[in-house]
């Protein structure tokens, strides 16, 4: 246990290092912000005042809050362990007296952790400029919030940990990377709200584990999932980053039983 | 002439070849990309499943707008996108080895890496363009014939330029690639999107100062016979070559400063 807990601190230390590339992504998911909130309150007001249960204050929170949080989450693409597995350092992995997956996770859950505030607070900051936040006041919303984000992260890194490992299979992965971008970019709730999708697309999107990355944590933070709703939700990211871990580990067991390493 | 692009057609010529030689990774690569294009039109479609009008382009108009931007992104991107991997030569001081060579940083750097594959989101564009039109009514005039066909070539010097300038600002950053992303993937998102929806001071600031809205919005404005919001109307439109100029001369004389600011590690 106190292995993951040095995993997670290194995985702090290594994100916290390079304070100017966390300036400049808090700054670019702030521009992102402007503009998104900018089509999200537009497509509103073109609505007729609301859209799916938004306003055009609540649409632009949720634009602002997508922006503050996919740093930490990370629902873009992650190829270090991919490249591990291609140069062959997977085998140091392997020699370790610590559990591949968990150190990963460990390590991911520090950077995270580390990125929540430098890369959350920005853009949150400028919404609150520019548009306006609608923010519930009390605080269980926010508590049960962090869990979410907590796990949020944890599928995240869940999906991303699969997706890695293709490489055990096939030499380039830029396709299968590309391809995960877009699923989860759109599926996630990150393009535009899940609740906007038209039915056939919701549908899809229910049946992966891509809302449970961004839409759940954004609705139980702004409250619009409140009570035994909050609950249901969190139960759904409880079980997806279960049953991906689980996923995960079975195929690196068989992924990583192909590799053969060369002595050196 | 001939004698003096011989260099370059050679360097193209190695790289395009390198990057047809593995068939399959570039077939899911061109996939890829075109699953990029489909995502963005998602988006589009999703928002105008909901609306009927966004700015004062209906879903018809809003395809051509998307088209024009990503005609001119995806070609721009592919042609010079890869200059934002500046960043790595910086650190790793790859860049030394341009600089030995006898031909100007930036053409190197330009023709050191064409990204084939962006052709699978260019292809999704010009599809997108072709529905546009036939769904479009258009006044055709001459004029406009030009103007439709002019505005995708542009839109991609224009964010070619774009790419530039992002380039020229690494060589005073530390692993501050992302930060560049805010002008160049920014700008082309700002793009898809007609620009009037956005308040004065963003929509001054993708008109003229990031000059996006020349790409698509505002010959799309021309086109359709819109009049335009105060302070950008649709006269506009008739401007990009002006903007893709004054654009391209903020980006080389960024890179040339930066140039000059970069100090080699001796590597």
């Amino acid at each position: 246990m106190s292995a993951l807990a040095v995993y997670a601190g290194l995985g702090w230390r290594r994100w916290s290092a390079y304070r100017s590339a966390a300036a400049a992504g808090a700054f670019t998911n702030s521009v992102f912000g402007l503009i998104k909130a900018a089509i999200t309150m537009g497509a509103i007001g073109a609505a007729g005042g609301t859209l799916a249960g938004y306003d055009a204050l609540t649409g632009a929170t949720y634009a602002w809050l997508a922006q503050a949080l996919i740093g930490p989450v990370n629902v873009f693409t992650w190829t270090e362990l991919a490249e591990r597995i291609r140069t062959g350092d997977i085998a140091i992995d392997l020699a370790r007296p610590i559990d591949p997956q968990a150190g990963y996770l460990a390590a991911d859950l520090g950077r995270a952790a580390f990125q929540l505030l430098p890369r959350g607070a920005p853009p949150l900051l400028v919404g609150a400029l520019v548009t306006g936040l609608a923010l519930p006041a009390e605080a269980l919303p926010y508590l049960l919030g962090l869990v979410s984000v907590t796990l949020a992260v944890v599928v995240s890194f869940a999906c991303r940990w699969l997706m890695n490992l293709a490489a055990f299979w096939l030499l380039e992965l830029r396709g299968v990377t590309t391809l995960y971008l877009v699923a989860s970019n759109l599926l996630c709730g990150l393009v535009v709200p899940v609740h906007w999708f038209p039915p056939w697309l919701a549908t899809i999107a229910a049946w992966t584990p891509f809302p449970a990355m961004l839409q759940h944590p954004i609705d139980i933070i702004m409250g619009r999932a409140d009570g035994p709703e909050a609950f249901i939700l969190l139960g759904e990211q409880v079980a997806w980053a279960i049953g991906l871990l689980v996923i995960g580990r079975v195929v690196f067991e068989v992924g990583a039983r192909k590799v053969v390493v060369q002595g050196g | 002439m001939a004698e003096l692009l011989r260099p370059y057609r050679a360097l193209l010529a190695s790289r395009l070849r390198a990057q047809l030689a593995y068939r399959r990774s570039f077939a899911m690569d061109l996939v890829g990309a075109a699953g990029i294009g489909v995502l963005e039109l998602a988006e589009v479609l999703v928002i105008f499943s909901s609306i009927s009008v966004l700015g004062e382009l209906d879903l018809a108009g809003a395809l051509l707008l998307f088209s024009f931007a990503g005609i001119g992104f995806s070609t721009a991107d592919m042609v010079v996108g890869h200059v934002d991997s500046l960043p790595r030569y910086l650190r790793t001081g790859t860049l030394d080895a341009f600089l030995l060579r006898p031909l100007p940083v930036l053409a190197q750097l330009i023709t050191s890496d064409l990204q084939l594959r962006r052709l699978g989101r260019t292809a999704v564009a010009v599809v997108v363009l072709v529905v546009a039109l036939s769904m479009n009514t258009i006044a055709w005039s001459p004029a406009l014939v030009a103007l439709a066909v002019l505005t995708p070539v542009f839109s991609a010097v224009i964010f070619a330029a774009l790419f530039v300038c992002a380039a020229g600002v690494q060589f005073w950053l530390v692993e501050g690639g992302e930060f560049a992303n805010a002008f160049t993937y920014g700008g082309n998102y700002a793009a898809s999107y007609p620009t009037s929806i956005f308040t004065l001071p963003m929509r001054v600031l993708f008109t003229f100062v990031v000059p996006a809205a020349f790409t698509a919005y505002l010959p799309t404005l021309v086109l359709l016979g819109h009049s335009g919001p105060a302070w950008t109307p649709a006269v506009l439109g008739w401007f990009a070559p002006v903007a893709a100029a004054g654009i391209w001369t903020v980006a080389l004389l960024g890179w040339r400063a930066g140039l000059r600011h970069y100090t080699g590690a001796g590597s």
